[in-house]
This record gives structure tokens, sequence and C-alpha cells, in this order.
């Protein structure tokens, strides 16, 4: 029902689908795009399956698989590269016992790696949800993610 | 404004200060003065990036002028008694008398440029991007109107042309040809779009205009649009760049308002919508016709050119599609006229470039200079110079750029001398790399980005960049092939060749130039007992021909 | 008003709008593609046929570069050939070495130009991920690991088929051709009309090889096997054997079928005449229906039932026109039934024992011979299902000189057909058969066309349509006097889609359509050899239409041996023998499968 709802904010244009498609994403708790909703959307905008897979997963945003409370993205361009941005992402991966893709099995996080945030200044840098960290070495990121947990601890 | 203040405290609110604390500092400010009684006087003011980056906070101080950098939370108190009570300024955390002064042209002074020789970053961190009245009153829409009363569309496009601005998204294509285009179209509807999605990594130049500036571009396409006569536009941006979107979400809404967007703007029959598009994540979106590909809500893949946008873009209607840089300088450029904008810069090339500085640097961070000026320039005057060791070389223009060693450091950034080199000025990203970075590691993690974002519809990039990041990979460990880097330079040269979009093609420069300058270093990484190839057999060495 | 190139140094002129790709076919140089397919939007993704193109730094695109004025091309210099080598050897570095056991092992369009290349080496080597085989519809079977990412296949599902089952998925070196958000064709809506499969220029999408099954069946002393065969395979089986497309082998056909062992070589044509006769009569009765007895049950405009990618589009897409498709089985079903029932009995042979093969330009027709309510003769109907192309390999397979064979005639009793049948190969040619046999019906006369063609509905375009006002009607037709009978004629489902929106609006109104599945018609199948372009639709369709013009009898109620089916067995059109074993129903798979999605 949400779909629809959604679907009609945007007058059901096709060249509105990705806006529906991040809406749809960003309303539902697990933070993707469901098989289900894929389904109710293609019947609605009457646009195939296929084609709504093929657009959706063309987007580095959009995840087809449940997905963390937190999502994690680790820059891992060229500019935080030099500055050590590997070293970042093991440390997050040893730190959370995930690798690439996968979610804790708390539900909480979500380890992805991304190209360009544009936030190069303050390489290494990650995003996690809209939040973007930079100046980031490894001790720093413990402290990042300690404090993610003991806010949800409360 | 009628408020009474006689100084502000601007802070820069932008994505790179927020993670040092600059909202709380501006807390701090506002508590601060007025524990001291001073909130008549002293107003603070959120604004974009002032420009200096990897400086902590950063506060303008106006009258005056003055930049205050790396200001902690427990120094706001004394900052305020020093400044403002005492009426001094703060040296601990002075900036001014560093970056600034470096910035001045002052033998180009004029309206718009009195700040730091400015034109496209002229009013970042020095307005309240959140409030169009700021943006008024530092001359704003001013050019929209003195367009829509004084102006035709060809006397516009001719403005824009004789100015010689170029697209500064990367390709450099002449602004005003590109309207011409447009402009020569009679179908209607037309459009015109504003490409925000800049992916390229190590550029996030277009991220603080639309943070810092956001009413520029949006006067720019209101101009633009009536100079092609379209009545849409569009601001695609990528959907990771938040604060650009509030800030441009904000910023329409209050132009409108205002009338600057809607109907019968300025009492004229022209009218102009604008809408803002969210890209998911896809750096060929950047390409213009992978833009409309996107906007329209498909796959963002490239399309063929011929036909152009100009004739068949948006929906298959006229459109024209520039970048936010491209749009920045617009406003300044009617204003002040093309020969104005001609002192600026080279005769080819005119005008200014807003570059990211970034890498082994002192100062990294957000430049705008005139075309033409050289790296070693950058690098030491504007930079601060290498960080840490000696410089080894440096990439421009983003990952798709190329990789320039030692000897090329005097070469003037602008299109025709890099041309002539059988280089690209691309879109403004300067990484500055010193002798820890190994080369074969470098272009491993530049393939490893390709990889990630070739759209896979053309086979030479699909499997090319594939190969690419393989070839850099065994390389990186010491177990390149025999013949790698002749592999990679024959893949690069023909993604250069027979790539389907300009951005395909533009993988080919990083290997290119890298091939082309660190041979020695790359060459290293080869195992000479490696062969690379599939299954064939092993020509035989023991057999004569008869002749 | 032509522009003036140069290709190769070779001047010409040729007109605006023609590619670089078209101009070179006419001074007879040929450019390599993978991708390009005629008449289609063009991707241009392949990269093999790049050019030089004097003044262009990069080399361009054949297939969608369109001349300019004094352009000068170059289409075979070293800087052309070494990049479409490399190009080639990219292409062959992430596609499986498996040519020797492949489906398209020398059809293959990639070994073909590897070969012409002289590639010799492949000095790229990149990390495949290894993707699972799709076995799952009855039809087409799908290899991921051998697709080159040409995205033809795309291009037929959703511009010409307007089906939209398969499309690319994920991207960059990661991107697969995929049907939607699932694996699988079978978890998807596919209509089996197997375009992809015809386009494919690689072994990524074939039909499902049933040829193992019918040797068996070949060997087995239990069982007596009866073929069929379609009437669009006599136009293009000629061309497995590099005949040139429109080549009638019909009798070169039968000739091979009966070496290859076959008990009794069959028509599908016989079930041809027997679909007009059951289906004219069912056209007529609704008429009737709706006319007279103003009956708001029966449904008009009557749709053509012999395409089964067309009542699987219908069931999948529009299940609101269940009761206005007729319910006429196709004919190889309605063979199969006649097959193991009539036939079955009068040679004394148990339906157990009868194996009935069918030899069909189709991929559908596998799915079709599979339906679980195809076993009205109390077993099914019809076993196997054979594409033009398997059967051309069995030939082969059996060292069979096809193209010196004897020509041989067809077996009787269900092998003799009318010329009605053989046009129900193309685009047009059931609806002309049916106006044959119905006019006649109804007037006691001739159909008033020219060599009985009803040219309207003929050709190529889309969407064809034709009106025929019915005059001097015999006495139980008085109803019909003065009716102006209004048909339409779609092939390829995009153009069936466009047809059956309009009615669905209210836009046009028609008394009988046409459809079938496949552009041009059954000649221009998913199972006909490769690669059918308009040029060899039309010479099959040509050949169609010799074929029928050659004949004696031409109307299919004229055929002896049908009358002789209804005189022993079926009793009447429409009766009720013929209900219970020529007609069928039809489901709503839209709802259901919707349901079944969700549920994954």
């Amino acid at each position: 029902m949400k779909v629809r709802e959604i679907v009609k904010k945007y007058k059901g244009k096709r060249e509105n689908l990705l806006q529906i498609l991040h809406e749809i994403q960003d309303l539902d708790a697990q933070n993707y795009i469901s098989q289900e909703n894929i389904f109710i959307l293609s019947e609605i905008m009457n646009i195939p399956v296929s084609d709504i897979t093929g657009t959706a997963s063309f987007y580095s945003m959009f995840s087809f698989q449940p997905r963390g409370k937190y999502i994690i993205r680790v820059c891992a361009s060229p500019p935080c590269h030099i500055m050590g941005a590997e070293t970042i992402f093991e440390a997050i991966s040893k730190e959370l016992k995930i690798n690439k893709g996968e979610t804790t099995s708390d539900g909480l996080f979500t380890l992805e790696e991304t190209s360009c945030l544009g936030i190069c200044a303050v390489a290494p840098a990650i995003m996690i949800n809209d939040t973007v960290y930079g100046y980031l070495t490894a001790e720093r990121i413990k402290e990042i993610i300690a404090q993610i947990r003991e806010e949800e601890g409360k | 404004m009628n408020d009474r203040s006689i100084a502000q405290i601007l802070v820069g609110i932008d994505s790179n200060t927020v993670l040092s604390g600059a909202r709380q500092i501006k807390t701090k400010l506002i508590t601060e003065l007025s524990r001291q009684g001073l909130s008549e006087e002293v107003k603070v003011i959120e604004t974009g990036s002032i420009g200096p980056t990897n400086q902590g906070v950063v506060l303008g101080v106006f009258p005056g002028g003055e930049l205050y950098a790396n200001i902690t939370e427990d120094e706001v108190e004394e900052f305020i008694q020093e400044r403002f009570v005492k009426g001094r300024t703060y040296k601990k955390r002075l900036l001014a008398e560093t970056l600034p002064e470096e910035l001045r042209l002052q033998e180009y002074d004029s309206r718009k440029t009195q700040y730091y020789g400015r034109i496209v970053l002229d009013n970042c961190g020095r307005i309240n991007p959140e409030d169009i009245t700021e943006y008024i009153g530092v001359g704003g829409y001013e050019a929209l109107g003195y367009v829509l009363k004084e102006k035709s569309p060809q006397e516009i496009i001719s403005i824009v042309q004789d100015s010689g601005l170029r697209g500064r998204g990367g390709a450099g294509f002449p602004t005003g040809l590109k309207w011409s285009f447009t402009f020569r179209e009679k179908r209607y509807p037309k459009y015109v779009i504003c490409n925000a999605d800049e992916g390229e990594p190590g550029t996030f130049k277009d991220r603080l205009i639309m943070e810092g500036d956001p009413h520029k571009i949006i006067e720019a396409m209101a101009i633009a649009g009536y100079a092609v006569e379209a009545e849409t536009g569009y601001i695609y941006i990528r959907g990771e760049y938040k604060l650009s979107l509030e800030r441009l979400q904000k910023a329409i809404a209050q132009a409108k308002e205002m009338g600057f967007l809607g109907n019968n703007i300025f009492g004229s029959d022209f009218n102009f919508d604008l809408q803002l598009k969210i890209g998911a994540g896809s750096y060929v979106c950047g390409e213009e016709t992978a833009l409309l590909s996107s906007l329209e809500g498909y796959r963002g893949e490239p399309r063929l050119k011929p036909p152009y946008p100009a004739q068949y873009g948006l929906k298959q209607q006229p459109t024209l599609i520039n970048n936010v840089e491209t749009l920045a300088n617009i406003p300044a450029i009617i204003l002040n006229g093309s020969q104005w904008f001609r002192h600026f810069g080279t005769e080819n090339m005119p005008g200014t470039k807003v570059y990211t500085v970034l890498g082994h640097i002192n100062r990294p961070g957000l430049i705008e200079v005139p075309i033409g000026i050289t790296l070693r320039e950058i690098i030491y005057d504007y930079a601060g110079g290498i960080s840490s060791g000696k410089f080894k070389m440096a990439q421009i223009g983003g990952t798709a750029g190329d990789i320039l060693p030692e000897q090329l450091l005097d070469v003037p950034l602008e299109c025709q001398s890099l041309q002539e080199l059988g280089h690209n000025l691309g879109s403004g990203a300067l990484l500055i790399m010193n002798g820890t970075v190994s080369v074969a590691d470098f272009l491993r993690s530049c393939m490893k980005f390709f990889v990630h974002e070739s759209c896979g519809k053309c086979s030479v990039c699909r499997i090319g960049t594939s190969y690419l990041y393989e070839a850099c990979d065994r390389l990186n460990r010491k177990e390149g092939y025999v013949d790698e880097l002749k592999n990679m330079k024959d893949i690069a040269t023909t993604l250069k060749l027979t790539a389907f979009c300009p951005l395909g093609q533009s993988v080919a420069q990083p290997v290119l130039s890298a091939l082309k300058y660190f041979e020695e270093e790359l060459k290293e990484g080869s195992n000479p007992n490696k062969k690379g190839k599939l299954p064939t057999r092993e020509k035989s060495e023991g057999v004569f021909y008869y002749s | 008003m032509g522009l003036k190139i140069e290709i190769n140094n070779i001047p010409l002129e040729v007109e605006k709008g023609t590619t670089i790709l078209q101009a070179a076919r006419k001074v007879g140089i040929n450019i390599p593609t993978l991708c390009y397919l005629e008449g289609l939007q063009n991707p241009g993704s392949c990269r093999v046929c790049v050019v030089e193109v004097e003044g262009a730094n990069a080399l361009q695109p054949a297939c969608v570069t369109e001349v300019n004025e004094g352009m000068k091309i170059r289409t075979n210099n070293k800087r052309v050939r070494n990049a479409r080598k490399i190009i080639l050897e990219l292409l062959l570095s992430s596609h499986p070495w498996e040519c020797n056991t492949c489906d398209r092992n020398q059809s293959c369009e990639l070994q073909t130009l590897a070969e012409e290349y002289g590639i010799r080496e492949v000095r790229f080597q990149s990390t495949q991920e290894k993707l699972p085989l799709d076995e799952s519809t009855p039809g087409i079977v799908r290899d991921p690991n051998k697709c080159i990412l040409c995205r033809r296949c795309v291009a037929v599902c959703q511009e010409i088929q307007k089906v939209g089952t398969l499309g690319p998925r994920y991207r960059g070196f990661h991107t697969v051709i995929s049907p939607g958000q699932v694996d699988l064709l079978g978890d998807a809506v596919c209509v089996q009309c197997g375009q992809c499969a015809a386009v494919c220029p690689v072994g990524a999408i074939s039909e499902r090889d049933d040829t193992e099954k019918v040797w068996e069946a070949l060997e087995d002393p239990q069982k007596y096997v009866i073929v069929q065969t379609a009437p669009a395979i006599r136009a293009a089986l000629g061309e497995c054997f590099n005949l040139p497309p429109g080549t009638l082998v019909k009798g070169r056909m039968v000739a091979a079928l009966r070496r290859l062992g076959f008990d009794k070589v069959f028509d599908t044509n016989f079930g041809a005449d027997l679909t007009i006769v059951e289906e004219g009569h069912e056209l007529l009765s609704r008429l009737k229906k709706k006319l007279v007895d103003e009956d708001k049950t029966v449904k008009l405009p009557m749709f053509t039932s012999c395409s089964p990618g067309w009542i699987n589009y219908m069931e999948n897409f529009y299940p609101e026109l269940r009761d206005n498709v007729s319910t006429c089985k196709s004919p190889q079903q309605m063979f199969g039934a006649v097959a193991k029932t009539y036939f079955a009995d009068e040679i004394g042979i148990r339906k157990e024992d009868m194996v009935v093969v069918s030899i069909m330009p189709c991929t559908a027709k596998k799915f079709e011979c599979n339906r679980p309510e195809m076993v009205d003769s109390g077993v099914q109907d019809v076993d196997y299902v054979l594409t033009t192309r398997e059967l051309g390999k069995m030939i082969k397979q059996a060292g069979l000189d096809f193209v010196n064979l004897p020509e041989e005639e067809m077996d009787a009793p269900l092998g003799i057909s009318t010329g009605a049948a053989d046009i129900f190969a193309n685009t047009g040619g059931v609806m002309e058969a049916a106006l044959r046999t119905v006019y006649e019906i109804v007037t006691g006369k001739e159909l008033p066309f020219e060599k009985l063609h009803v040219t309207p509905v003929q050709g190529l375009e889309g969407v064809k349509e034709a009106e025929l006002t019915i005059k001097e009607t015999l006495p139980d037709w008085k109803f019909l006097e003065g009716v102006t009978l209004k048909v339409a004629v779609a092939h390829g489902l995009g153009n069936a889609n466009k047809i059956v929106e309009s009615i669905l609006k209210g836009e046009r109104e028609y008394h009988f359509i046409e459809i079938m599945a496949c552009p041009g018609g059954c000649i221009g199948g998913g199972g006909q050899p490769r690669l059918t372009t308009d040029e060899v639709r039309k010479a099959r369709i040509q050949a169609i239409y010799k074929e029928d013009e050659g004949r004696k009898l031409r109307k299919s109620h004229e055929n002896p041996a049908l009358k002789e089916l209804y005189n022993e067995f079926l009793g009447q059109p429409l009766g009720e023998k013929s209900h219970q074993l020529l007609h069928t129903h039809y489901f709503d798979k839209k709802n259901k499968k919707e349901k079944e999605k969700v549920k994954v």
C-alpha cells in the first residue's frame, strides 16, 4: 500500500522511477528493495519486472538484500586509497567481523565499498547512512562504532 | 536586511567542516555573543565552504574579511573578547595572512571579483546560502533581471560565446556554442539540465558551489533557460550529496516564493520551473547522455551521439546540459561582460578554474585560480608544498585523468598545452602523490574504480577495465605476466579508440600516461616466468621451413 | 540530394540516413557485427564494427553511424583490424572455450569472426564467475556464461515482442542478461516465442535439444513413430544445408524424414485444414449467436489460436481476452489428438505405443505440447517437438546428403492437405485460409480475390486490416447478407499488443483477428535457421505462396482426407467429438502468477 502512495506522489511517471525506488528503500526497515515491492511496482507502473530490476540494479545505492540499520560505505576511490582507505576497510571489517556486502548478525551494520563520496579533502572517508566521517584512523573507527553501539544500546 | 549588526561572523558549514564541529562552534558563538551582550552588533551567519579545507572550522569576519581556522569550542570566548571587545585580530588562529592574500587578483578588481579574485566561488563562505536575501544583497538575480529586460536570447548567447567560456565538466566544449545549438532547434518543449552528478573521484567543487551558493546555479539556469527558450530545468544531483540537495531544495523554494522561478519572471513573459532529480550511485551518469537515460528513469547507460542532446536530448527534445561550475560563471559574465571575463585565464580558455587539490600536500582543499597556472604553482604557492617526502606524480582531472611526472610540473594547466602532450585537464581534481605511492598500486585503485563504475554496455570497456584491473593487481603483487605492459597498452589504446562513450575512452588516460612516464617502475612488477595466455598451442621451436 | 562518400577509396552516393554499414554493403564491403540487428534501435555495443572516419580521433561504429557528405571511410586498414582483433580477444577472454561442445559450434558468429580475423591466441585472461545454466522452461535453454551481452535478445524481447522478459541486470563486468530479478526464465513471465534464441549470435540462448529423445523413440522397436511437419519448415529447412532462403524442400524433407526412420511422414497441414474448418464454423457460430440470438456471452472479435506464443502472451498479459480466443487447438495439437485416436485405431496401434513428433519452426510449440491439458487422446497428444534447426542437425547426423535427396510424397491420410494449410506459415495466411472457407460456406461461391489471395493482409506490415462485404448468401446464412466482415492481422507480439490495446480502448472493432507471435509469422519463428532478416522472411513467404498456388486443392474444406475424417470419425464441425478432441480452454495466468511470485 505504501508503494502505491509513493507512486501516486510521483504521478506514476517513469522519469521518477529512481526517486520512487529511493523512497521505497528508505521506508523499508531493512534498507532494501524487496522482491515483493518490485512486483507491486511493476504492476502499478506497468513496467516489466526485468526493466525495473535492470534499472535498479544499475545503481549502487539500491540493494536487493536486507541490510543493517547503519550502512557503512567506505570510499575506495584513489584519493582515499592513497591515504590508506584499505586499512580503514580492514579495521571496520575486523571490528564488525563482516566482509564486503555483509550485515552483522545483530542487524545493525552493513559494510559496503563505494566510489568517491566527494569529501576527498578529509580522506580517508566513510559515510554511515547520511553522515560522513573523515580523517579516519583505525582507532577512530573503533570509537565511531562504539558510539553507535552505545546509542543503540540505550 | 534590516538587522542593525555592524559585524558578521561567517561560519563555513559544509560536509568537511561539520566533521570538525562547525555546528557546535556556531551554537557556541551565538551563546557567547549573547552572554557578552553583543548579539545586536555581531551576527552569526551560516555559510557554505569558505575555501580552506583540512583546517578545521573556518570562520570569516566582516567587515575586514579576515579568516580564522582550526578554532575550537574552548577558544570561542577568547576569540570574541579579542576580536569584538578589544577590536583586534585573534592572532592565534588567524589564517587570512596566508591564504586569501595569495588568491587576491587585485589588478582585475571589479564588483564581482573583489573577493579574492573569485568568479565561481565569490559568494561561497560570504553569504548564508539558506537565505535568498543575502544572495540578492550581493547582486544576486540581478543578471537574470537584466537579461529579461534588456537582452534577447541571441544577445545572451553571443555574450557567452564572446566570453570564451568552456565547459568545466571535463570535456571543455565552448559553452556559448552549446547554447546556440540548443537555441537553433525549434521543437518545444526544450530543457535545461544542470549536471551535478559529480562522481569523478577527487572532485567536489560542484558540491561546494551548491552548498555555498545554490542560488547562483538557479539564476544561471534561468538565464540559460531564457537564452535557449526552455521553460523547464532539472538539476541532476548525485544521491550522496545530501547537504547540497537540502540547500538546493530550500533555495528553489525561496526563489519560487520571490518570483525568480515560476511564471512571468520579473514581469516578463518568461516562465521557468526547476526540479531536482537525485541519482542513485553511478559514475557513468556524469556523461551527458547517460545522465539523460537516468533522468528518464532508465539504466544510466550512454546513448549514441549524434544525435547530440542539443537536438534529441531529454525525452527526445532539444536539451542543454551544463556542469555546475560552468553555470556558476554565467551571472558574472552577464553582469560584467565577456571582455571582463577574458581578463582571466588564457586566450584559449578564459576564466578561472576551481581545483580540488588533494593528497600529500600541506593544505588540501578547494582553490579558484586563473586558468593557465602550472601544477608547480598550485602545489607550492597555494597548497603549501608536499606534506612529506618528495613529489612523485600527480593525477590531474580525476581518476580518468593523466598521471603526470615531475618533469611536467611546469606545463600550464589549460586545454591546449595539455592536449599537445596528449593529456586532458579534466574535472579539476589534482591528486598529488609523494614517493610512498607505488604506480602499480595507484593504477590498480584507479582501475578498481572503473570496474565498479563501467556501465557494461560496450564490450571494450566492460571487459577491458576488468582485465586492466587484474593486470595492475598482478603487477602490484610482482606477479605480472611477461607481456603485461604491452597487453595493457594494447587494451588501453583500443579503449581510447573504440569505447562507446567519452568516459570509457578516458579510462585509457591514466594507463597510457603511467605507461609512458613510469614504464620502468611498472616493469618491475612483471615476472618473467609467468605467461598469461589462455591455453593455446605453444609454438614449437624445432621446425624448419623450406623457403 | 544524395551524399557523396568514399569507402576504401570507392566513391559512392547514398541517401541521407544511410549508416556506414549499409553503405559499405552496397559496394560489396562486409563489416563484421555482433550486436547489429536490422530494423532495430541498435545499441552499438559490441564495437567490432568500428571503422576509421577521416577527421575523427576515435574509430566509429559502422552499424549506427550515419554517413555525412564527403565522409571518407576506411573499413579494413591496420588500425581498424588491430582494434577489432583486440576487441575479439577481449570478448573471447571472457567467453568459455567450449566451442567443440557448444550448440553453436560452426554456426557461432563470434567463432566465425575469430576465424576470419585469424585470432590464434588470446593474450588476456579474466576471472569469470560461473553462472548456472537455465533449463527451467520446456522451450528455451540459456547459458549466461556464453553471453557476450550484445543485447540482441533484449531488443527483440522488449522492442519487437514487447514482452520484456529479458533485460540487463547489474552493471559493468557483472552485467548479466536475465529474466527480471530471478535467474530462471521459468520463474518469470516468458512466452517461449524463442525470438531471443533466433537472434543470439553465440550459444547463450538456444532451444532445448530434444533430438536424443527422438532418436531413442526411432530406435525403439515397440514404438510407432510418426512425424508431422509444420508448413513453415519446407521453406526454411534448406537453409540448414546452405540452400538459399525460400528454397522449397518439401519433397526432400519427406525423403529425409523417411530415411531417419519415421514410420509415417505426415503433415501439420492436415491439422491446419482441420483447424480452418473448425475455426471457420466457430466464427460463423459466434456471428450467428451475436447477430441473430443477441447472446451477450459470446465474444467478438474472435482471435486465432494457432500460435502458442500468442496464447502464452494472452494468458499472461490479457487473460480478460480468454473468451475472445478461438477454442480451437493449434494445428499441431489437433493433429496429435487425431493421430492418437482416429489414426491409431485405423491402423490398430495402441496410442501408448505411438509417438508423435512435430517438426516446428517454433520453440513455444515445445511448451504447448507439454501443457497438462493437451492429453485428450488419453495420453500426451504430441510427444516431442523439434525445431527446424534440430531437424537439420538430425539429418546431418544421419549422414544424409539432403541437397541431393529425391523428392517424395507425404503419407496418407494425415499427410494430405490443401494450399490453404500451406499459408498458415506466414502472417495473413490463417486469415486468408479461413476466409476462403468461410466465404464459400456462406455464399457457395469462391472468395472474390485474385488467385484467392487476400492482398490487404499480406506482407510484412505490422498490423493489417481488410473488409469484406458478404453478398448473395445461401439461405442458411441470410443474417449475414450485406454484413461487412472486418478483419485484422498482426504478427510479432508488439503489434499484437497494439491491436489488443486499441480494441480494449474501444478504438477499433473487428470480427476476426489473426495473431502470430513471431515477426512474419511462423516462417520467422524462433526455431528457424538463423538469422532471419526481413529479406529472408520475404523469400520464405514467397516460397509458401508458390507452394499454395501450385496446388490443385487450395481450400481446407476441399481436403478429401478431412471429409473422410468427418464422415468416419468426427461427425460434423463443432460436433461432440471435435469438441472433445479439437477444442481447448485457456487460463488466467496473470493473476495466478502474480500471487505465486509475491510468495517467493
